[in-house]
């Protein structure tokens, strides 16, 4: 029998709830650019609904983990462990409320026709998310190298957000009839960089949790 | 900060089995050091050894020094009722003499010579109230202290402690036969001794180490493991099997 059974069973547990919730929020980011590209309006309601699915997750979890620390009393590794997981949590779920408001982005596009066609927006969408799984998928099997690696690719959605940012800018000035739906687009790949951000955050906590250090490079 | 002890290259046997494998601290004052570790990993052993409680038992054989504020306690011109005396001792179990409460605190005193009536009595205020026993006993003084509770009894024996005025008492699992609220009320006076004396706590209560010490020391089969910050020890320690040993995953 293992040494610490009922210790190992709760964490097992809450790990894989944690994995159901990046899943779930993974494809919610994906879900909010295929809506947005497609001007899938139900797909847009369900991305808004299914939020609160995303937050009862987070509530669950961090619940679980408040049970863990108050009857296991981990230490090191695992108190570590645990306190990243309920950081994780709280940035998945901040990723779930950027998709709603980017699905809300969608509802007010219903009626129009979109000045060009979307070709960064949903590149830095597909980096957004694949970040996010495989920050904690690094987590999840302890791989620091995966973290490293997913916290400098942040580098590359800042590099598109930038180029986003200079293009709308550009019709802006000199399109202004234009100027409203560029800044709702600025604003989608604003909500994206941000994404990609808590990313990074869980790439940080997976350090941590490893190595008791925020040492990123 | 103040160094008390300064262990180097303790070993310690009984008989041919070595209890205690090439020792090295630094036990620093009005500090709390926690010794941590698995049963039989020789933590009581090397507690016993600072003030030479292992005298008693047969066929111990030391080697290596433990210096005291500087001064070797093996050597064999040191008084060893002197360093008794600066060094006292609080059991798991509490033990206090078949006797009033008053006499448990003044016996120490009396045997070192004091005879004063009135600063016997001072003594016994003083020391009651230093472990926050004194509202629960003023007016029982002279009954017997096997009339108190488990939690109550132990914090008399700390106080039978500190009338001597030791500078360093050694703790060997003080809690382990208390309940919970005896407990915490023990751990709260250990950090108000600790800004008068030091402490160094044997426990197997990994969260008691935590919540009370300065400093924690993790003991395996005779030797020190790790010792650092408390903190450190229980949020990320560097030795593989001090992260093991505190997360349960042996011992």
């Amino acid at each position: 029998m293992a040494a610490r059974p009922q210790m190992e069973h709760e964490m097992s547990v809450i790990t894989n709830e944690l994995l159901d919730m990046t899943n779930l929020v993974e494809e919610t980011i994906r879900s909010a650019i295929q809506s947005l590209e497609e001007k899938d309006s139900e797909l847009a309601r369900v991305i808004i609904k299914n939020d609160e699915e995303i937050d009862d997750m987070e509530d669950e979890i961090k619940d679980k983990c408040l049970k863990f620390l108050a009857t296991q009393q981990p230490l090191a590794g695992d108190l570590r462990y645990m306190i990243s997981v309920m950081q994780m949590v709280r940035d998945l779920e901040r990723i779930g409320d950027h998709c709603e408001d980017i699905a809300k982005y969608t509802l007010r596009f219903e009626n129009e026709a979109y000045m060009k066609e979307l070709i960064d927006i949903p590149r830095m969408a597909d980096l957004a998310a694949k970040m996010v799984k495989n920050s904690i998928d690094a987590f999840v099997n302890k791989d620091l190298r995966l973290a490293r690696k997913v916290w400098k690719a942040d580098e590359e959605v800042d590099e598109l957000f930038r180029n986003i940012y200079d293009e709308l800018m550009g019709i802006v000035d000199h399109e202004p009839q234009k100027a409203n739906q560029s800044v709702m687009f600025l604003f989608i790949a604003a909500h994206l960089e941000r994404i990609a951000d808590y990313a990074t955050n869980i790439c940080e906590e997976t350090v941590f949790a490893m190595e008791g250090n925020y040492e990123m490079e | 900060m103040e160094t008390k002890f300064e262990i180097e290259k303790l070993d310690l046997y009984y008989g041919s089995f070595q209890a205690l494998k090439e020792i090295d601290m630094s036990i620093y004052g009005n500090k709390i050091t926690a010794l941590i570790g698995p049963s039989g990993c020789g933590k009581s052993t090397f507690l016993r050894t600072l003030n030479r409680m292992n005298d008693l038992i047969q066929g111990v054989k030391i080697d290596g020094t433990i210096k005291f504020d500087n001064e070797d306690i093996y050597s064999s011109n040191y008084d060893i009722i002197e360093l008794r005396k600066k060094v006292g001792m609080v059991f798991q179990k509490p033990n206090p003499f078949p006797k009033t409460i008053y006499e448990n605190i003044v016996y120490g005193p009396k045997i070192h010579g004091e005879r004063d009536k009135s600063r016997l009595d001072h003594i016994v205020e003083r020391t009651l109230h230093e472990v926050a026993l004194w509202e629960e006993v003023k007016d029982r003084l002279h009954k017997p202290a096997m009339g108190l509770s488990g939690g109550q009894q132990q914090r008399l024996c700390i106080a039978r402690c500190l009338a001597v005025e030791p500078q360093v008492i050694l703790m060997d699992e003080p809690t382990s036969a208390l309940d919970p609220v005896a407990t915490s009320k023990i751990e709260g006076l250990l950090e108000e001794l600790a800004e008068k004396y030091t402490i160094v706590i044997v426990t197997h209560n990994m969260q008691q180490a935590g919540r009370v010490s300065d400093y924690t020391s993790f003991f395996l089969s005779g030797q020190v493991i790790e010792t650092d910050k408390t903190e450190v020890i229980f949020s990320n320690p560097s030795n593989k099997k001090t992260e093991d040993y505190i997360t349960g995953r042996f011992g």
